[in-house]
């Protein structure tokens, strides 16, 4: 049980452990999204009976939190462990427990709790029930039982796991300061990172030029209801649409220019996005479609 | 008799919903078990982070025989009539007993029913009571899709005996069996349990308590004598001991130090900090009350190395923790709070109401008005009033909302406001429920009664009235906080001028002439005594004529329900305080309750009760009167027309009487208009004594029923007697 030393040590050490337990090892989708959850392999694949086992380290870009490589621990831009599995073994929480001993946490040396923590993404019209599992008094993961998503109930129930690769590995290298944390023997966190953190939160606050997100967004909501509309069933090309409207949203909530009353309707548009495109995924031969006979 | 046990099994139950699920699983059963006959001697519940328990001692071994009769159709009834009674009655017609009613004879089915073994009858409504429970929110999980139940988290198994036997039946794709688990982390393997003693020894010795209470007292036992042996006391935290007692089986209790570099950040900052985002006590200096340099940590472990690891864990984030909200004090401080108040644009108050920065407006200025007719610091009031609500746009008060006012005082001390403005800032939230105590500082209580009219007239004005057991706005507690403040500080203020200056304010064109000048009264700071004389004038006009108000009336009715439930407790009747309101036209909180104190004694002494006795048979008679001749007999009584001594007596002591009642009233002696009151006692026993009202004569009659009105009205100038129960 040896500390997974580095940052990159504690991704694979993770990746090492699900694929033993049978997960599928992905990699992070190829769209800017605010979570793992947002990847197709979690949203889309927790939705119809059949079963799915994955985990992937996914990029998550949260543009509001940007702090331009000031702040010890908020980034605009960080890793997720994402870990899905449908349906949710009976036995999930050893599991997760047995993945804890395994990056060189000791059940028996820490204090870990399970703390209600329910889980609601109004964005994708998805809720769990849950917790935030405490290490010492340190969230180091979320662990949300699905029931619903795209507002459709989930038939058999998936659990998700979500590591914050970066919280976890400073508490394991006992690092105050995010961009101290060996990446791996040579580099660090920050000679990865530092400079985009800088670069980013300009853009994200001073520079994204808020016409062309309001453009992207409209053109995105357009394109995905057209894949999606009639006897169209373009599931996965939709959903990539929904997601380039949730960041062009969220980059716009950055700027500053959403007032409280249109956020609320504009999470409203990219949840009906999702809800269609959940609704379009079942309908195709993954999410188990069966033509009706006669 | 046999014992019960019965324990349910999951992953871990939100601590805030132990307590109640327990209740409601032993409700359900105990209801089950009644409706078939099954009774107890004795229940103990016990909830924790994974179990719910339920033990029942007494138990009969089976429920008892019954037999029941049912009656059928008439012998002579057509056979398919009788024969579909003895279908549904379970019966051969040779079973049946023949009875006789007079009218013609009928059958009877006796049907006996054996007792079931409690045992068999557990088994069948226990499932129903668990498919029932009723959780906060509840779950479905991949185990138990077969029967579409749902639990808090997903079950893992469910303990039950009867007298050490299993009672068989399965929930959610789980049979009934007599094994649990321990300690998650402290105990290997099932344990098997027999029945309650056991399981509660057994359990203990797998590291888990299983009563919350015990839970309870041995962290506050731990806590305080840890905290002792550093010379230190633990700062008591009930909600917080019922959460923590939530999510340990095992509590242990550790001490943290909190780093010197966040001592100088204000207290109340580090408390929330560590009790929201960590769950930590906090310990005090028992010598001067500071916060000391610790917490209290409950883990929910036992490790070799005595907790080291945990508490140097526990103190690593609570340092990144304290960093941001130090981070967030030092930031805020750099804008004055007179600086933040245009902020409050931003904030909404109340969709229909506005924003925030026209309500730190209208509080500033129905604060300098209470302080004019209260002759107090105009001055002052207004720089509470305008600045009470700026710390809401710091970032203190974003990340805790609950420290609102609180940081807003220490930012108005650190600006320079006067001490007087800064802890009216602090305390104009007050009283936060009924324990709390009210602000008697004169600038703190003229600002907190501004804020509590204010948003109960302007809330109400826009349809936020309070209903049944809704009330989003908590209006309810404005109005007792209002009533608390003027009559714990015994405040003489006639409460309509107020409420008529929020309404002058809540009109868009009004207000903004007010504002007007109370901005250029700022900016040039020249005194701003004018404009609240000018407000207290419009108010006052308003006033006058406040029938025509529909919000200002229903306000006033509304502090005249919540008078009586605020004096309910203290004894005083709630139709004395109708049967003072009702005569209209007295909005001091103090003066009607000093009247109603003053009747409720006199209705206690012998000659309260004897008037009230002449009052209800007056006011009978001359209603039944008045309805038969079609008038009223309010007209004055004639002096010629007294023919009896009573009468006379009765007419002359009135008249007097009146006089001296209606002096006493104008200079508030309420007693002294009781005790005049009193005086009229003898002579309405006498009148009812010897004096027939109906009289033959008409005249005489007349001028009698026209003698008892007068009676009645004199009364009336006290209180609407026929308000009066009793």
């Amino acid at each position: 049980m040896a500390k997974a030393k580095t940052f990159q040590d504690l991704i694979l050490t993770l990746q090492n452990f699900w694929a033993s337990k049978g997960c599928l090892i992905l990699q992070p989708y190829d769209d800017q999204m605010g979570a793992g959850t947002f990847h197709p392999a979690t949203t889309l694949r927790a939705l119809g009976p059949r079963p799915w086992r994955a985990a992937y380290v996914q990029p998550s870009r949260r543009p509001k939190d940007g702090r331009y490589g000031e702040n010890p621990n908020r980034l605009q831009h960080y890793y997720q462990f994402q870990v899905i599995m449908k349906p949710a073994p009976a036995d999930i929480q050893e599991l997760y427990l047995e993945s804890v001993r395994a990056i060189g946490l000791d059940p028996a040396l820490h204090d870990i709790r399970f703390v209600e923590d329910d889980w609601e993404s109004p964005t994708l019209g998805a809720w769990g029930l849950g917790w935030e599992v405490w290490c010492d008094g340190m969230e180091i993961s979320q662990f949300t039982y699905f029931q619903q998503v795209g507002g459709i109930d989930c038939d058999p129930v998936s659990a998700e796991i979500t590591y914050g690769l970066e919280r976890l590995a400073m508490y394991v290298q006992n690092v105050e300061f995010v961009y101290d944390l060996a990446f791996n023997e040579q580099f660090r966190y920050g000679e990865v990172f530092h400079q985009a953190e800088q670069e980013f939160s300009a853009y994200n606050f001073e520079m994204a030029d808020t016409d062309i997100l309001f453009r992207h967004f409209k053109d995105a909501e357009k394109q995905c209801q057209e894949l999606i509309s009639g006897n169209k069933k373009l599931a996965l090309p939709a959903y990539d649409q929904c997601i380039k409207a949730s960041h062009a949203f969220n980059l716009l909530d950055a700027r500053g220019v959403i007032s409280v009353t249109e956020r609320a309707a504009y999470i409203g548009r990219v949840r009906a996005l999702a809800k269609a495109c959940c609704e379009a995924w079942l309908a195709t031969p993954m999410g188990d479609y069966k033509p009706r006979l006669g | 008799m046999a014992d019960l046990l019965l324990e349910l099994f999951s992953e871990e139950i939100p601590a805030r919903m132990q307590a109640q699920a327990a209740k409601e699983l032993e409700r359900l059963v105990v209801g089950a078990m009644s409706d078939r006959g099954l009774m107890f001697e004795g229940a103990t519940t016990f909830a924790g982070p994974r179990r719910l328990m339920l033990a029942l001692i007494g138990l009969p071994s089976k429920q008892p025989d019954v037999s029941e009769e049912k009656k059928g159709p008439r012998t002579n009834a057509p056979v398919k009539a009788i024969d579909g009674f003895l279908r549904s009655a379970g019966v051969t017609l040779e079973q049946c007993e023949k009875r006789d009613d007079g009218k013609g004879e009928f059958y009877v089915a006796v049907v006996h029913r054996k007792g079931r073994a409690t045992a068999e009858v557990l088994a069948e409504i226990l499932p129903d009571c668990f498919a029932k429970l009723p959780w906060p929110k509840s779950m479905r999980w991949p185990q138990a899709t077969n029967a579409p139940v749902r639990w808090v988290r997903p079950l893992h198994s469910i303990l039950c005996t009867l007298d050490g036997d299993v009672v068989p039946f399965t929930f959610a794709g789980l049979a009934s069996g007599r094994t649990t688990l321990g300690h998650r982390f402290l105990s290997k393997g099932a344990i098997e349990v027999r029945r309650f003693d056991d399981y509660v020894k057994k359990l203990r010795d797998a590291y888990v308590i299983v009563d919350a209470e015990e839970r309870k007292e041995i962290i506050l036992h731990e806590v305080r004598n840890k905290a002792f042996a550093l010379g230190l006391e633990l700062i008591e935290d009930a909600g917080l001991l019922d959460e923590v007692a939530g999510l340990a089986e095992w509590p242990v209790v550790l001490i943290g130090r909190i780093e010197d570099q966040f001592m100088d950040v204000p207290a109340e900052i580090l408390q929330t900090s560590m009790r929201t985002h960590q769950k930590y006590f906090a310990l005090r200096d028992p010598k001067t009350a500071a916060l000391a340099g610790r917490f209290a940590v409950v883990s929910n472990m036992v490790t070799q190395d005595g907790g080291k690891t945990i508490v140097g864990g526990n103190e690593r984030v609570l340092r990144a923790r304290l960093s941001d909200a130090k981070f967030f004090w030092d930031q805020d401080r750099k804008t004055p709070l007179a600086h933040r108040v245009p902020a409050l644009a931003d904030i909404v108050f109340h969709a229909k109401a506005g924003i925030m920065l026209e309500r730190a407006h209208r509080v500033a200025l129905v604060a300098m008005v209470i302080a004019d007719v209260l002759k107090s610091d105009i001055e002052m009031a207004k720089r509470a009033g305008l600045l009470a609500k700026a710390d809401l746009t710091s970032g203190v008060v974003g990340e805790f909302p609950e420290l609102q006012g609180i940081m807003g005082r220490y930012y108005a001390l650190h600006d320079a406001e006067s001490p007087e403005v800064a802890d009216a800032i602090r305390d104009h939230y007050r009283p936060l429920g009924p324990g709390d105590q009210v602000p008697s500082a004169p600038v703190s209580m003229i600002v907190a009664l501004a804020d509590k009219l204010d948003s109960l007239v302007t809330l109400w004005h826009a349809g936020e009235k309070p209903t049944g057991s809704k009330d989003p706005f908590a209006l309810r507690r404005a109005a007792l906080g209002v009533i608390r403040i003027l009559l714990e500080n015994r405040i003489r203020l006639n409460l309509l001028l107020p409420i008529f200056a929020v309404l002058e304010l809540g009109d868009g064109q009004r207000e903004k002439r007010f504002v007007d000048r109370l901005d250029s009264a700022l900016s040039n700071k020249i005194l701003v005594k004018g404009i609240a004389d000018d407000l207290l004038r419009t108010a006052n006009t308003r006033t006058a004529s406040a029938g025509g108000n529909l919000t200002a009336a229903e306000v006033m009715e509304f502090f005249a329900d919540r008078l009586k439930v605020a004096l309910r407790e203290q004894g005083v009747r709630h139709d004395l305080i109708d049967a003072v309101f009702s005569l209209g036209g007295e909005d001091d909180l103090v003066r009607l309750v000093t009247r109603v104190t003053a009747l409720q004694q006199f209705l206690k002494t012998e000659d309260g009760t004897n008037l009230l006795a002449g009052y209800k048979r007056a006011a009978n008679i001359l209603r039944i009167e008045e309805k038969k001749d079609g008038r009223a007999y309010d007209g004055e009584p004639d002096p010629a027309l007294l023919s009896l001594p009573e009468e006379k007596t009765l007419f002359m002591d009135m008249a007097a009487g009146r006089e001296l009642i209606a002096a006493e009233l104008q200079r508030e002696r309420f007693a002294e208009a009781m005790t005049a009151m009193a005086k009229l006692r003898g002579p309405v026993d006498a009148f009812f004594d010897k004096v027939t009202v109906n009289a033959p004569e008409p005249a005489l009659r007349t001028n009698r029923l026209q003698l008892l009105a007068r009676l009645r009205e004199t009364l009336h100038t006290v209180a609407d007697f026929s308000k009066i129960e009793g």
